[in-house]
Parts: C-alpha cells; structure tokens; sequence
C-alpha cells in the first residue's frame, strides 16, 4: 500500500514537473539560477534544493519566480501579474510565500515519508530508516533528473552546516549521558584523534600509492595532497550516520558513546585536516615548509581546545541567564536553543570547531540548565530538540540520496572507488585494534573483540564527508568530481551495507545490548560510594588518577559553579527530593484508586456529569482514605519540620490545604497570557487528579443527602429554626438526627461527628442563620471562630478571645508577609495573595452591601478563601465565572479586583437554580438583608472542610471532633 | 625523593611484595616513596593521623572507612607491607592467574577478595555481619543527595 502510494504519488508529481517544466524552461535566467546551487552562498542556494522536494509545484514555480523579476514580461508566469488592469478578487502570490512556502512543504514530504517507513513494524526493524530515506531521495532525483534532463540540487553545504548539523550536534551534546561521556573521555579521544589522522593518513597515502601504481585511471588528476586532502575528510567517522543507525541497533552504552564521541570530537581533527590540506593544495605541495606542519598542528591545538571553550563559555552563559527565567518562564526553551546554537555558530565564526563547541555546551550547561528550568519547559526542550533533529537528519539522508542521482557533478572511477572502500574498511580495523590494544593497558574493562569489531564496522561515514567534498573548488582540486562520487559511493555503503548489516551483525555477535533499566536508589547510592572510595584510594596511593580528579571538579562544582549557575531554590533541592515528592503524590493516587476506582476519564473530562451521579461505594471510598490515609504522606515539607506534636498536626493539615486547594482555583484560570504560565507544572496535574476525585466523592455525598433534603426541606427549616434558638448546645441532636436521615454515611458515624456540625451548613441555610444572628453578638470572636474552622486544636466553645496557639504558630495568622519555615516556595508564594485579596474583597463587598456591623466573621480570609476553592465542587460549570474571576485576580496581576460578589450571584442564578429558591424563603425569614457573599462562603466552605477532613487523618483521634468543630455552632 | 626511598626498600623486601600483591617493581617503588612522604614520624608504620593529613581525604566523605580499612584490627600502624596488601585490592582483576604460583592461594585482587574487601568496609564492628545501622551509617555519609536517598530505604 505504500508503495502504491508513494508510485501514485511520484507519478502525480512528476505528470506535474513535466508540464510545468516546460513552460519554464524556456526562460534563461531560469536555468541560471537552477544551475548555481552552490558552494559559496548558502542562503540562496539554500531554497533551490527544498524547491525540489515538492516536486509537484513547488520546483515548477520556484523555478520560474526568480525569472520574473528579471523577465518583466513575465509571459509564462501568468500568475503574478500584479499590474494587470484593475483588482484583481484573488492573486496569486506566490513570490510572496515561495520561501517558507517550500521549506514547510519539504519538511512536510520529510516528515510523511517519515510516517510511511513506520507503517510496517516489521520492515523497519530490518531495515534502518537512513536507508529508507536514502532509497526515497535516489527515487525522488531520478524523479526529477528524468523530468528536468538535469539534477542542478543536491545536498547544500551552507545549509548542510548552518542548520541541519547544528540541530542533531545541539541535540547529541544537550541530551549527552555526561557521566559515560567523561568515563570514556580518554578512549574516545584517543580514537577521535589518533584514530581519525591513522585513517586519513593511511588512506590519503595507500591511494596516492595505488594511483601511482596504475590501478586508478590516468583522468584522476590527483596529486598526494589530493589525496591527502580526501582522505581526510573521508576518514571522519560521521556522527549523523553513526546517531542514525546505532540508535536503532542498541548496542551498550559505552560502545555507542565510545563510537558517537569519537564521531563528534573528531570534528576538530576533520577540519584541521581539511583547512591544512586545502591551504597545501592552494600554495602547491612544493612551497609548503616545515614550519607550515607546525603550524597545522597548533592549528589543530587552537581549533579544539577554542572550541570546547567556546562552547564551555556558552553553557556557563546559558546556564546563569537560565537562573532568572522565573518570571518568564515561557522563554525558557528559547533561551537553551538560542545560547546552543549561538555556541555553535560563534565558533564557526572564528573557524575553531563548531561541533565540539556545540557538544560541550550542551554537555556542560544539562545539569544546571535542567535544574533551572521549569519541568514544562524541560519537556519543551526535549521534544523541540528530538524533533528539530530528527526532521533534520531525514533531510540529511533524502538529499544524500537526491544529490547521488546528479550525474553531472561526479565523475566513475573504479579503481578509485573499491580502492578508497578497501582502504577505510581496513584502516579502521587495523586502528581500532591497534588503539584499543593501547587502550586496555590503562582501561579497567577492557574493550573485548567483540567490541571492537562493531566499533570497526560501525565507523560510518555520511553527510559530512559529503558536504566537505561538494566543497572542495574544482579549480584547484581537479579530481573533484572523482571525489565527490567516491564519497557518494562510501557513504552510501556504509550507511546502507553496514547500516543494513550492523543489527544481524550485532546479533550473531551476541553484543551486549544496552538496557533501558535505570539504575535503582540502592545501585546509585553504592555507585557513589565506590566512587568516593576510589577517590580515597587514589588519594592513599598518591596517583592523581581520573577518580581523583573527578572528585576535585565535584567539590570545585559543588563549591562555586554550583552556587553560581544554580537557582537558590533548586540549589538545596536534589532530583531525588522532587522523586520523593512525584512518589508521595502518586501514593495518595493509587490509593485513591485502590479504595474506590473512581478515577475515570470520563469523569475528569466530564465533571458536570459527575457531579451529578452518585457513587455507591463512595462510603467505602471515604473509610479506606480515611483509615490508611495516614500511611500516605501528602505533606511534601513535613520533613523540614521540627515542630510540637499539635502544632505539627496543624501545620500538616495546612499544607494539606494549601497543597490541595489553592489549585483548582488556578484551574479556572481563565485569561490568556503570552508572558505567563501556570506553575505547579506535572505535580499540579497529580493534585488534580487527586483533588478531583475528592470532589466528586463531595458532589456525591452531597447530592445523595441533597436530594433527601429537599424531600425534608420542612423539616429542615423547622430544625434550623430550632437550632438557631438552641445555639451550640444542639449540636447532638442535629447529629443524631442527620444521621438518620442519611444511611448512606452512617457507616462512618463516629470519625464524620468532627465535621457533622459543618455539614448541615452545606444543605441547610441553618448555618447563615447563625452566623449572621450569632457574629453580631460575638464579634471579637471572630479569630476563635477562623481558627476553629481551620482545624485548631483548641476547642471552640472553650476558647479565650486571645489568640489561639494556633493562630501564634500557624503561618496564615502570624501576619501575611512573614513565611512559615515549612511552608514550600509555592505555597508560600500563593497563600498570602489569596488570603490578602480575599480579605480586601470580602471586607470591600460587605461594606458596599451595607451589611450589619460585625459580620465580617464569616469572612475571614481563610475561610472565604476556602470557600472559594470549594466552589467549584458543586457545580463544576460556576467555576467558570466566579472560580475564574478569583483566579484570574489571584494571579500575578495583583491588581485584585475580585468581584466576588458578582460572580457569586451570577452562579447562583445561573447553575444553582435550585438552592436559591430554597434559601429566599428562610433568609427572608430570618434576616431582611443576607449579604450574598456571606452566604455564599457559608455554603461553599463546607465542602473544603469536608474535604479536609477526608484527607487529613486525624492521628490523636480522640480529642479531635472537638476541636474541629466550627464556632459559630 | 623517589630514589632515596627506594634505596630503603631491599631487593628481596620488592620481590616478596610482588609475589604477594601481584605489584610491579616500579609501582612498588613508587608506593614505597609515597609510603614514605606519608610517614611524617620516619618510623617505617603509618598511623591514622598520617592518613588523615592528606588534604583530599579530609574532604571524602568515606575517608575514614578508607583509613580503617588499612589498619587490622586492634592495630594503630600499618607497615608498608600491609599497605600494599590493602592496595593491591584495586589492582584490576587478572583473569590468567595460572601463571602465579598456584600454592599461593587466592590473590588479593581476584574477585572474592574485592568482594570481602569491600564487604568489610561496611562491616563496622567487624563482627562479619553489616547490621542495618551499619549499612546506614556508611551510606549516609556519601553525600547529602544520598542522605535523601537514604531515606526512601527507611
């Protein structure tokens, strides 16, 4: 089907050149311009070869429009006549788009073929996808080559090194395993080296002495330096082809990162090599002086080591700007591509070696860059850097293959082709043995033969050596054209032959693969100790030994870099502190799920609907949380404190809270920001989840109970009515009484008693009733009361105007600006603005509602904030005109308009249609003017407290229903 | 410096020591020379305070389970042939032991003896068991990442 498709397609678009060929070809300019693909301006010639990859029309128009200008007659391109008498309804503008036009469709025709070779799993694991791509760029020339009589496209150095290597190098260095990058940092050296001048002297020499010897035909007009020349840029392991196929293959570790370092940190070795020899080639080998060899190999010095600083110098950059992205958080990733590739190119500015430049930029600025940055924008980074390379390495290999069906631009020999393969085939063998047999003197696992057999076979060669190649000047390197088909011919062999071959080879070989376990805790941590053990040893012995300099950099890191290039914050924070955290949110999950399955999809992505279904077995639910609760520790700061038992308790229950609630609020989020995002990141969605499905079991109780209340509704009021007389003593009786209306949570009667007297608050407009009647009264009460509902260990009846204990140690009391010791950064940063604008606002709408004297008691912050965050429980669609005013002022904005009177009656209008009719009769009754606001924290507060108390499990038990126990009761 | 202290080592004293730990004569006698600049009392043994004088050890972390590790039990010197016997542990494991003298026993740096080494380095009170708190105790002292790991094992 496939290849149906694509033959369908091939024809379609080659129906389409054709035609459209013709009519363009008559114009001159056309051919000019087709036919200057080239070496010197990559910017121009870069878009000629993408014109080719729509073969359809993007090559037709393309082709014709930058005759037209020129042409202003434009006969053939009827298209773009702009003044073409009068307005015209629909232009034509094509000129316009061309550019972005045709790189988006060849990425596009990129990507495709792409989805294409993964459409039969069994075909892609035989065969590697370079291939593939390689095949479909031969057809895609042929394609063109019999269309057009001529191939004028191939693979663009300009574009080749200013934006399709930079992304698979910044890719490889970012996401580069530094640990078994530096492990091996000697071997890979000494291969990327001494390996890389073995081969390029070896083949450069053997081939001058074959063409000496006859066996290349006279028409190769090469002399030694030619050769030389050639066998430097063939001899570079290439670091795409290696990604490419090894990816696939899955070898160990440190045979891939012994095999892809050396194909990276040879760059600088190619380069020299190649400047040198292209310098020697220009002045003619008979000028060339001892001094001129010196002078290479403090070129070659130059070259690497300004590169790696270079690069280094970038990741410190990108590393300290990466400190003070918190506020825009949203350019992070920008920040991590622009200083990568900046490195990339600044090096290339000054000829030093841009790939090892790039390389140890990312190596060098991972570790501090991703602890710096938000987890968001880390995953942005990753997937923009896997994409952005993996897009860039299909081109790659599409126009390898385009640019071999151009005849014109190579030139057959045989003797030089086979010669040349032999060549690098052995030469590698015999370096590779040779090298790791010097190596394993000083290795303490050895590279085996096995090892080394794939490290010989797996030297590929690719796109660089082609880029290099088309470089060349033909006026100076007169077998250019012999060289440029050699090249073609070896990469295409050892991307295909030995692409293809590598992975049976591999398992014949029974080469260890690697695994995708990670290391567990306990392989870590003792890892780390024989680390320091070696380290000590080395010490002891007095060798300065690669342990002992590993340590040294690790207390020179940890000392200064550290300090410097790290966000305080995250400074203190270890990885495995935010594992820690990632483990405790999904143990409160699955115990979520263990006790009641009610995590649906549908009814995360559906809450309305969820809200309205009662869950059966939500008692059950309740019970196992509330009964096992307490092994699950959601309080991610609990470690940090020291406090008393009470205290402790109350400062969990507040994190509890503050971790739990303040979010949904956010949720609701609804203004749109380009500058800012939402914090809270995976560990907010955790909360979510989590948090959701307490809603819900909320929205069940209370629609089970609701339901049963309106049948009583009556009843109700005469008992509000009789508990408003009562006051606090009634607290039994309604309790006893509540329970039997509900059988559903009767199971749970003795640990629901704490927060019973809350509850009726929710179905009931008892509650209003008594604060309004109750605060007037009291009205210095009001902290009790505050203090009470937030779970203060005092007993409410019992307690003295003064301040509670809790209200001295609990942070939301203890005045807004000072932070808690325990509190998290986060929860520090939103709390206080909650609690601030809720008190504004609250006090602020009581004031123009012209309400009674005293009654701000219901509205103290907290248990306004509170009531807020409850709100989006009961009917999940209200959220989104009071929750998302509440967020969008407790934001960063800070202006703090909150209308949250407004928005309040709006969705008591709007959603709760049912409720209001309910509560205007009792209000009216009891109070002529109930502030909206007042009523509406009374009535959303309780879920939280209910909700508060599902979560938080009371670990002294018995003292606490009373003390849990709001005030006003 | 390097000359002088090998002139103290006699011939036969390198020759037994290679024998023993499988050490090469110029490891041995460039061990000997650091032996040697270690031994600040010139009295042929060193003690702990001449292990704790190195400045790099000062800062590692397991320093100290290092430093006992070269001294047996219920002694406070080590001479230089205990030195080397505790060295030749890291030696790299030899696979074609053949060659050695067979009656020798087991060489110090074969696989079982690294493994009873660095057993011991756990074991504490050397009591041939490492106890939890044992585990604990050298575990907790990598590093303050490790603590935190550390505590995912209680």
């Amino acid at each position: 089907m496939r290849g149906l498709s694509l033959l369908l397609f091939i024809t379609v678009a080659s129906d389409a050149t054709t035609d459209l060929y013709v009519t363009g070809a008559s114009l001159p300019p056309e051919l000019e311009v087709s036919a200057a693909p080239a070496v010197t301006s990559p910017v121009a010639s870069r878009y000629i070869p993408e014109e080719y990859g729509h073969p359809g029309i993007a090559l037709a128009r393309s082709a014709e429009e930058p005759a037209a200008p020129s042409t202003e007659d434009g006969e053939s391109s009827s298209h773009h006549h702009h003044g073409g008498g009068g307005y015209k309804i629909v232009q034509w503008e094509w000129s316009y788009v061309q550019t972005p036009y045709i790189i988006a469709s060849w990425l596009l025709v990129a990507s495709v073929a792409k989805i294409l070779f993964h459409f039969s799993q069994r075909f892609t694991t035989a065969v590697p996808e370079s291939c593939m791509l390689i095949l479909l760029g031969l057809v895609l020339g042929a394609v063109v080559l019999i269309a057009s009589k001529k191939q004028p496209y191939q693979l663009d150095p300009g574009l080749f090194f200013l934006f399709l290597l930079p992304t698979i190098v910044g890719d490889a260095g970012y996401f580069m395993p530094a640990r078994l990058f530096f492990d091996n940092l000697g071997a890979i050296l000494m291969y990327a080296v001494v390996g890389t001048l073995w081969n390029a002297f070896c083949t450069g020499f053997c081939l001058y002495g074959v063409k000496m010897a006859g066996a290349i035909d006279e028409k190769v007009n090469a002399g030694l330096m030619d050769f030389l020349l050639f066998g430097a840029l063939i001899s570079a392991v290439d670091p795409v082809a290696v990604l490419a196929v090894f990816e696939e293959v899955h070898v160990n570790e440190t045979l891939f990162i012994i095999v892809f370092g050396e194909s990276l940190l040879n760059d600088a070795v190619t380069v020299v090599l190649y400047e040198v020899y292209i310098s020697f080639v220009e002045v003619g080998p008979g000028n060339v002086y001892t001094a001129d060899y010196f002078k290479g190999i403090a070129s070659f010095l130059i070259v690497s080591i300004g590169g790696t600083l270079v690069g280094l110098i970038f990741a410190v950059i990108l590393a300290f700007v990466t400190r003070f992205t918190k506020k825009v958080r949203i350019i992070e990733p920008l920040f991590v591509f622009l200083l990568v590739y900046l490195a990339y190119l600044t090096a290339e500015l000054f000829s030093l070696s841009a790939i090892l430049s790039m390389t140890f930029c990312g190596i060098g600025c991972n570790k501090y860059v991703e602890a710096n940055i938000s987890q968001k924008s880390r995953t942005t980074v990753k997937y923009t850097m896997k994409t952005l390379a993996s897009i860039a390495e299909t081109i790659i290999f599409i126009f390898l293959g385009i640019s071999a069906v151009d005849k014109s631009k190579w030139a057959w020999d045989t003797g030089l082709v086979v010669s040349t393969l032999i060549f690098i085939l052995v030469f590698r063998a015999v370096g590779v043995a040779g090298q790791t047999w010097f190596l394993n003197w000083f290795r303490l696992v050895p590279l085996e033969k096995i090892d080394q057999v794939m490290m010989s076979y797996g030297g590929l060669r690719g796109a660089v050596a082609f880029a290099l190649v088309v470089l060349l000047d033909k006026e100076q390197v007169k077998a250019k054209d012999y060289f440029v088909a050699t090249t073609i011919v070896v990469v295409f062999f050892t991307v295909m032959f030995q692409g293809l071959t590598i992975k049976p080879l591999v398992k014949w070989l029974k080469v260890p693969r690697s695994t995708n376990r990670k290391p567990t805790i306990n392989e870590e941590i003792h890892e780390h100790a024989f680390d320091h053990i070696l380290t000590a040893v080395e010490d002891i012995a007095g060798l300065n030994g690669y342990h002992h300099w590993r340590d040294k950099w690790e207390q020179f890191d940890k000392n200064y870099l550290s300090k410097l290039l790290l966000r305080k914050s995250v400074y203190h924070k270890s990885e495995l502190w935010e594992a820690y955290q990632k483990i405790n949110i999904r143990d409160a999950i699955s115990v979520i799920d263990q006790g009641g399955n009610v995590l649906t999809s549908a009814r995360l992505s559906l809450p309305s609907m969820a809200s309205r279904t009662s869950f059966p077995e939500v008692t059950n639910v309740t019970n196992y949380l509330r009964e096992n609760g307490s092994g699950v520790c959601l309080d991610l700061q609990v470690i940090d404190t020291v406090p008393g038992a009470k205290i402790e308790e109350e400062l969990e229950t507040h994190h509890v809270l503050a971790g739990n609630l303040y979010k949904p609020r956010r949720r609701y989020q609804s203004h749109y920001s380009r500058h800012f995002m939402t914090v809270g990141e995976k560990e907010r969605q955790d909360r979510e989840v989590f948090q959701r499905n307490m809603h819900n079991r909320l929205e069940s109780f209370k629609s089970t109970r609701y339901k049963r209340h309106k049948k009583d509704r009556s009843q109700k009021k005469r008992k509000g009515s009789d508990a408003k007389e009562q006051d606090t003593s009634d607290k039994p009786r309604r309790n006893v009484s509540w329970q039997d209306k509900d059988p559903v949570v009767v199971p749970m009667a003795p640990e629901e008693d704490k927060h019973d007297p809350s509850e009726p608050d929710k179905y009931d407009d008892v509650g209003i009733t008594f604060v309004a009647r109750k605060a007037p009264e009291t009205p210095k009460e009001r902290p009790k009361s505050v203090s009470a509902a937030l779970d203060v260990c005092q007993s409410p009846v019992a307690a003295p105007p003064s301040p509670t204990c809790g209200e001295k140690n609990l942070p939301w009391k203890s005045g807004m600006g000072s932070l808690p010791p325990c509190v998290s950064v986060e929860a520090t940063k939103i709390i206080p603005i909650d609690l601030q604008q809720a008190w504004n606002q609250s006090i602020s709408s009581l004031e123009s509602l012209a309400s009674p004297p005293a009654p701000p008691e219901p509205q103290h912050p907290r248990v306004s904030t509170l009531s807020r965050l409850g709100g989006p429980v009961r009917t999940p669609t209200k959220g989104k005109s009071g929750g998302g005013v509440c967020a969008a002022s407790g934001s960063d904005t800070g202006s703090g308009q909150f209308r949250f009177p407004t928005g309040k009656e709006e969705e008591e209008e709007g959603t709760l249609s049912q409720q209001p009719q309910e509560m205007q009769p009792l209000m009216s009754s009891l109070r002529p003017p109930p502030p909206p606001a007042t009523q509406s924290a009374r009535k959303r507060r309780n879920p939280c407290v209910y909700l508060r108390s599902l979560v938080t499990v009371p670990p002294s038990g018995g003292g606490d229903p009373q003390s849990r126990r709001p005030t006003q009761l | 410096m390097g000359s002088r202290a090998s002139s103290l080592l006699r011939e036969e004293d390198i020759e037994e020591i290679k024998k023993q730990t499988g050490f090469s004569h110029s490891q041995i006698t460039r061990l000997y020379s650091r032996f040697h600049s270690l031994d600040k009392g010139e009295n042929g043994a060193l003690s702990r305070e001449d292990f704790q004088r190195i400045p790099e050890l000062a800062i590692n972390p397991l320093g100290d389970r290092i430093i006992n590790a070269f001294f047996p039990e219920g002694e406070d010197q080590v001479n230089f042939r205990g030195f080397m016997r505790t060295l030749a542990h890291f030696r790299p494991v030899e696979d074609n032991e053949k060659n050695k003298d067979p009656t020798s026993g087991e060489p110090l740096n074969s696989r079982t003896n690294k493994l009873f080494f660095a057993f011991q380095l756990y074991d504490l009170d050397r009591d041939d068991k490492i106890s939890r708190d044992e585990l604990l105790q050298v575990l907790e002292k990598v590093d303050v990442e490790q603590k935190m790991s550390i505590r995912f094992l209680h």
